[in-house]
């Protein structure tokens, strides 16, 4: 296998034929700008070094790897999990925000706007604006205002500006069209703190490169706890930074599998889901080319999801990529799944996991899940490194009217 | 008698092609500084009948070039009227399909040059190559597409030339002089000039920015360029068209559609593109 680390984008910000720029050209200066910016930051040695100190002093950074003992025990496998849930502001979300913020700094400009659907970018990005001192729009889908309003409040308490979107779907896919126009209208002074890998070129590398914070971490750690490399490292995928993160890490380890996690919604045949990567076919959506849902005539498809974090039709442009060479697999859980692994790693572990991580517990506990690394080595169990990649405070609203009401997926 | 004319007179020229139609344009815009008046009504919106009607009313009013949108589920680079609008074309059914069968009805009687705006997504569904085939055999002169800038069109434009397909890229105030540069390049017969860092939208009035980012367009570049997003008056369109070689007007007419029904929209409609038109020729 060729190997895949250091190698993609190329200079026109492609992953094979996925990602570019499909953008206005009102934002393609802006584009190239940031492009610069970023290059040069990667090589600005006080740069690197204040973001690894709010990483580690404001974040909390390492986050630990925990080997979780009961849920190993009925799964059948050493799972390990990586523990983002306990960054700052509970989710993988602060890595990218921390660097992001740190760039608009450097590049001057002085307003921040972001989109979010489980309200934990937008959470991570109103955090940053605080901490930089730089106003805050967030735009955010009139449904997720009401799923996930306790990450509303906390925003609002950090002086960002929540604009409900109720345009579409109003949700993730809404807020991200909203975002768009005020960048477009907005561009010399704004910063557009984009949550995931997707986007035009260079946001995809971009957040990628501050989330591979987590692979590096779990490599390192699980060789010393394990003494070896995972037989799999498992997240779960919307626009899929965590899972980036995570297998940025393991790309060229042939030997680690590696598995994305996508939301299969009310079930796939169901028509209400979010399962880009299964069911999607390569389109242009929100600045890149990548797998996404839509219609016959091209028409984006209202997905669906339990959890607001992936309820989305589109993926990351290397997600696509990686899919299509095979290095990574693609699977999907559906809401009921997840909402009942959820409850049982609360139960087990005394975690409350999010319900975006919760999909990628929910494919552990498929009773084939690990079937096929357990002839591997005859005394051991496999290893399984998994991303929980935030903390589930802000899906209590959807759980437990859901105990009462297994209707009420939206509410 | 006077019908008799009227049809000899119409079917003269008919026996030129729209392609030929839109050369003479830049010609007179090179030669004679022809100014171009280029309404924009989202196809399907309030139906399609409606948009054939109204067609025949904007060539009627003195229009050179028809834009017709082409609706999307997420029209980032477009304000709420047209998000409005596209959405109940969208309802009504229209897809790239049945406004490519809308162009070859227009075309039986008009051989007035008709752009299509549309996003890439529905493009890339129905296959690019596929697409400016049909589009071609339809009688579409050209393509405005708002989400492909020239790094990522060149393949399009490519399929777009072997089909006679007239392609134009559009230019933001912006844009660097060498972003310029390639947008001129790659446009096929004129560039569409976005007048403000926006979506689309009437305006009530321009400030220096939009002045200034024409004068720079004018200096840059050597293809011809309309001017457009936000164009309402007679009297902006007077403004921006003496910088620039022509303007696009869109919200405002879908905004007369929106407020009093098609009967009345399209009176209204009437004489805007006729005070519009008016100016423009005051200014030659």
């Amino acid at each position: 296998m060729t190997l895949l680390t250091g190698k993609y984008p190329d200079k026109r910000g492609r992953f094979g034929k996925y990602g570019g720029r499909y953008v206005p050209e009102t934002v393609m200066y802006a584009l190239e700008e940031l492009t610069q910016a970023y290059k040069s930051s990667k090589r600005d040695k006080s740069f690197q070094s204040e973001l690894s100190i709010l990483l580690r002093d404001y974040s909390g950074r390492p986050t630990p790897l925990y080997f979780a003992e009961r849920f190993s025990d009925k799964v059948g496998a050493d799972v390990y999990f990586k523990r983002e849930d306990l960054n700052h502001t509970g989710a993988h979300k602060i890595n990218n925000c921390l660097g992001q913020a740190l760039l608009a700094r450097k590049m001057g400009k002085r307003r921040i706007i972001a989109e979010t659907g489980a309200g934990q970018h937008g959470l991570a990005t109103a955090t940053v604006c605080a901490l930089f001192d730089l106003e805050c729009v967030i735009y955010m889908g009139a449904i997720d205002v009401k799923r996930q309003i306790s990450n509303v409040r906390k925003m609002e308490l950090l002086d960002a500006k929540v604009i409900p979107v109720e345009s579409g779907s109003k949700t993730l896919k809404d807020a991200t069209n909203e975002a768009l126009r005020d960048w477009v209208t907005n561009v010399r002074e704004t910063f557009y703190i984009i949550g995931s890998v997707v986007g035009p070129h260079p946001y995809p590398a971009m957040v990628r490169d501050f989330q591979s914070i987590i692979g590096r971490e779990a490599r390192a750690q699980i060789l010393k706890r394990a003494g070896r490399l995972p037989d799999l490292a498992i997240a779960c995928v919307g626009g899929g930074s965590n899972a980036l993160g995570l297998f940025s890490a393991f790309l060229d380890d042939k030997k680690v599998d590696l598995l994305g996690v996508e939301a299969a919604g009310k079930g796939l045949t169901s028509g209400q889901h979010s399962a880009t990567l299964t069911l999607g076919k390569p389109g242009v959506l929100h600045g890149s080319m990548s797998y996404l849902l839509y219609d016959y005539d091209g028409q984006i498809t209202l997905p669906h999801s339990i959890s607001a974090g992936l309820d989305y039709p589109g993926v990351g442009p290397e997600h696509s990529f990686l899919k299509d060479s095979g290095r990574v697999e693609y699977t999907s859980v559906t809401d009921k799944e997840a909402l009942s692994a959820f409850k049982l790693v609360c139960k087990l572990e005394g975690i409350v996991p999010a319900l975006e991580s919760s999909h990628a517990l929910a494919h552990l506990l498929k009773k084939k899940a690990l079937k096929q690394y357990t002839g591997r080595s005859k005394s051991k169990r496999p290893i399984v490194l998994f991303c929980l990649s935030g903390r589930g405070d802000k899906d209590l609203d959807i759980v437990i009217p859901m105990r009462r009401d297994s209707e009420g997926a939206k509410i | 008698m006077s019908s008799k004319i009227q049809n000899l007179k119409s079917s003269d020229n008919l026996s030129r092609s729209h392609l030929d139609v839109l050369a003479s344009l830049m010609s007179g815009v090179r030669n004679n500084g022809r100014k171009l008046l280029i309404p924009y009504f989202t196809a399907g919106y309030p139906s399609l009948r409606a948009t054939y009607d109204l067609a025949k009313l904007a060539e009627d009013c003195g229009a050179d070039i028809l834009e017709l949108g082409a609706p999307f589920s997420d029209p980032l680079a477009d304000g709420p009227t047209i998000q409005k609008s596209s959405q109940i074309a969208l309802d009504n059914g229209v897809n790239l399909e049945s406004i490519l069968n809308l162009v070859e009805k227009i075309r039986v009687k008009s051989n007035l040059p008709i752009f299509i705006m549309g996003y890439y997504n529905p493009i890339e569904a129905f296959g690019p190559r596929r697409f400016v085939k049909a589009a071609s055999a339809s009688g579409l002169t050209g393509m405005i597409i708002p989400d492909l800038p020239p790094e990522e069109g060149e393949e399009f434009t490519g399929f777009a030339k072997e089909s006679n397909v007239a392609v134009t890229f559009l230019a933001a105030p912006t844009s660097t002089a060498k972003r310029l540069k390639k947008i001129d390049s790659m446009s096929t017969h004129f560039v569409y000039a976005v007048t403000v860092a926006g979506v689309t939208g009437a305006r009530k009035s321009f400030g220096t920015e939009t002045l200034g980012a024409l004068r720079r367009f004018r200096h840059a570049l050597r293809k011809p360029f309309v001017a457009g997003f936000g164009v309402s008056t007679p009297q902006n369109a007077a403004k921006l068209a003496r910088v620039s070689d022509g303007v696009v007007i869109g919200s405002a007419l879908i905004k007369a559609l929106d407020g009093s029904g098609y009967r009345a929209g399209s009176k209204q409609i009437a004489n805007l593109l006729t005070a519009v038109r008016k100016s423009l020729d005051g200014l030659t």
